[in-house]
């Protein structure tokens, strides 16, 4: 047998075993149009729920974003600084981000697109159901007729085959959102850890150093200015790039929130790393 | 004819178009029994668009029982083979 037609006993398996058909056809009837109202109104909730999930991706995601900007401001600050090591340990951690990132990014795909899907049922159950409260009273009026109740029969077996189907779109939805709460789960520990967060703070050893790093540029810097006062030649050579470190380090937040680092742009990808370079 | 494209909708199609269907329907089982993912995907893709394109939506106030159903194009080989399977089982 083909696989379509395997398919179609199947959905049509399901269907019955969505209704307990009564005696009366009639009462059938009602039974369905009962049941089509409690559907529309879990495919709402569904709706709803994806649409939870979506925004939650999406607040990770905006996390990750600043703690990415964050190391890949501290790398420039450690290569001002020369010290290569730090640098190489910030771009690592960054890099870690990014695959992240990459993996929220299917995650968020996948549940737009269960988004769209159950918007464009439920606006098609609601046509349906409406049609159906119609039908049915037409149907019911005119029971008696063999003819209605042969039509009777085809109208449950049809609305029952599509109400396993939304039943089974909603199974698919909750099982990405499933899906999806898992790997939010995963990195809300992450982020909770203070693996991500804790590179920002003040028991950031990578944090520390390069803070260290900085005054001592700063100590440099502020020798150079005064021998150039005195007259004592010219500024070292290094007086720019150690007042551009500086200046970096004078714009990291001293709270060690992640989220405080205003000052790196939106990029225009949630998901994609690529923009946030020009963050500093 | 009526197709229901799981997760989207009935289709209308003449008697005439089904049986370039059956032909695609062959090669779906071909791909789903080998494991091939990728031809898996495009003869379902196939599937999908010629019944968009030569079918007629069932209009909402028709209520019919489908002669074919066809997983919607984004259904995995693995999801549709658990889906069959669940056929063999018995279950819902």
């Amino acid at each position: 047998m083909g696989v379509m037609k395997r398919l179609t006993n199947i959905v049509q398996a399901k269907a019955n075993k969505v209704l307990d058909k009564a005696e009366d056809p009639r009462e059938t009837l009602d039974l369905s149009y009962e049941k089509q109202i409690e559907q529309l109104q879990q495919v709402k909730r569904g709706l709803a729920d994806v649409a939870t999930a979506k925004k939650r991706i999406e607040l990770q995601a905006q996390q990750l974003q600043q703690a990415a900007a964050k190391l890949q401001n501290q790398a420039r600050q450690a290569l001002a600084q020369n010290r290569e090591d730090l640098a190489t340990e910030a771009l690592t951690r960054r890099s870690g981000i990014a695959t992240q990132l990459e993996g929220l990014k299917t995650q968020h795909d996948q549940l737009a697109q269960q988004q769209e899907r159950l918007e464009a049922t439920t606006q098609q159950l609601q046509a349906r159901v409406e049609a159906f409260r119609t039908q049915k009273e037409t149907l019911k009026a005119s029971y008696t007729a063999a003819q209605a109740q042969t039509k009777i029969g085809e109208a449950v077996s049809g609305i029952s085959e599509s109400m396993s189907d939304t039943g089974l779109a909603m199974q698919r939805a909750q099982d990405k959102i499933a899906q999806m709460q898992a790997r939010a789960g995963a990195v809300d520990e992450l982020l909770a850890s203070g693996t991500l967060t804790d590179l920002s703070g003040s028991s950031d050893p990578l944090q520390a150093q390069l803070d260290k790093a900085a005054a001592s540029s700063d100590v440099q810097l502020q020798l150079a200015a005064m021998k150039s006062e005195l007259g004592q030649g010219a500024p070292a050579p290094s007086a720019e790039l150690a007042a551009a470190s500086a200046e970096g380090a004078a714009e990291e937040p001293v709270d060690g929130e992640v989220v405080a680092d205003k000052t790196a742009p939106a990029p225009a990808d949630p998901f994609s790393l690529d923009d946030a370079g020009g963050a500093s | 004819m009526i197709v229901r494209i799981l997760g989207e909708g009935q289709f209308e199609l003449d008697e005439s178009q089904v049986g370039a269907l059956e032909d695609l329907d062959k090669q779906l089982l071909v791909a789903l029994e080998a494991g091939d993912e990728a031809s898996f995907h495009a003869v379902l893709g196939q599937l999908v668009k010629k019944v968009r394109a030569d079918g007629k939506p069932v209009a909402p106030d028709r209520f019919v029982p489908s002669d074919l159903a066809l997983p919607h194009e984004s259904a995995s080989l693995e999801e549709l083979r658990e889906f069959l399977a669940s056929e063999d089982a018995g279950e819902s």
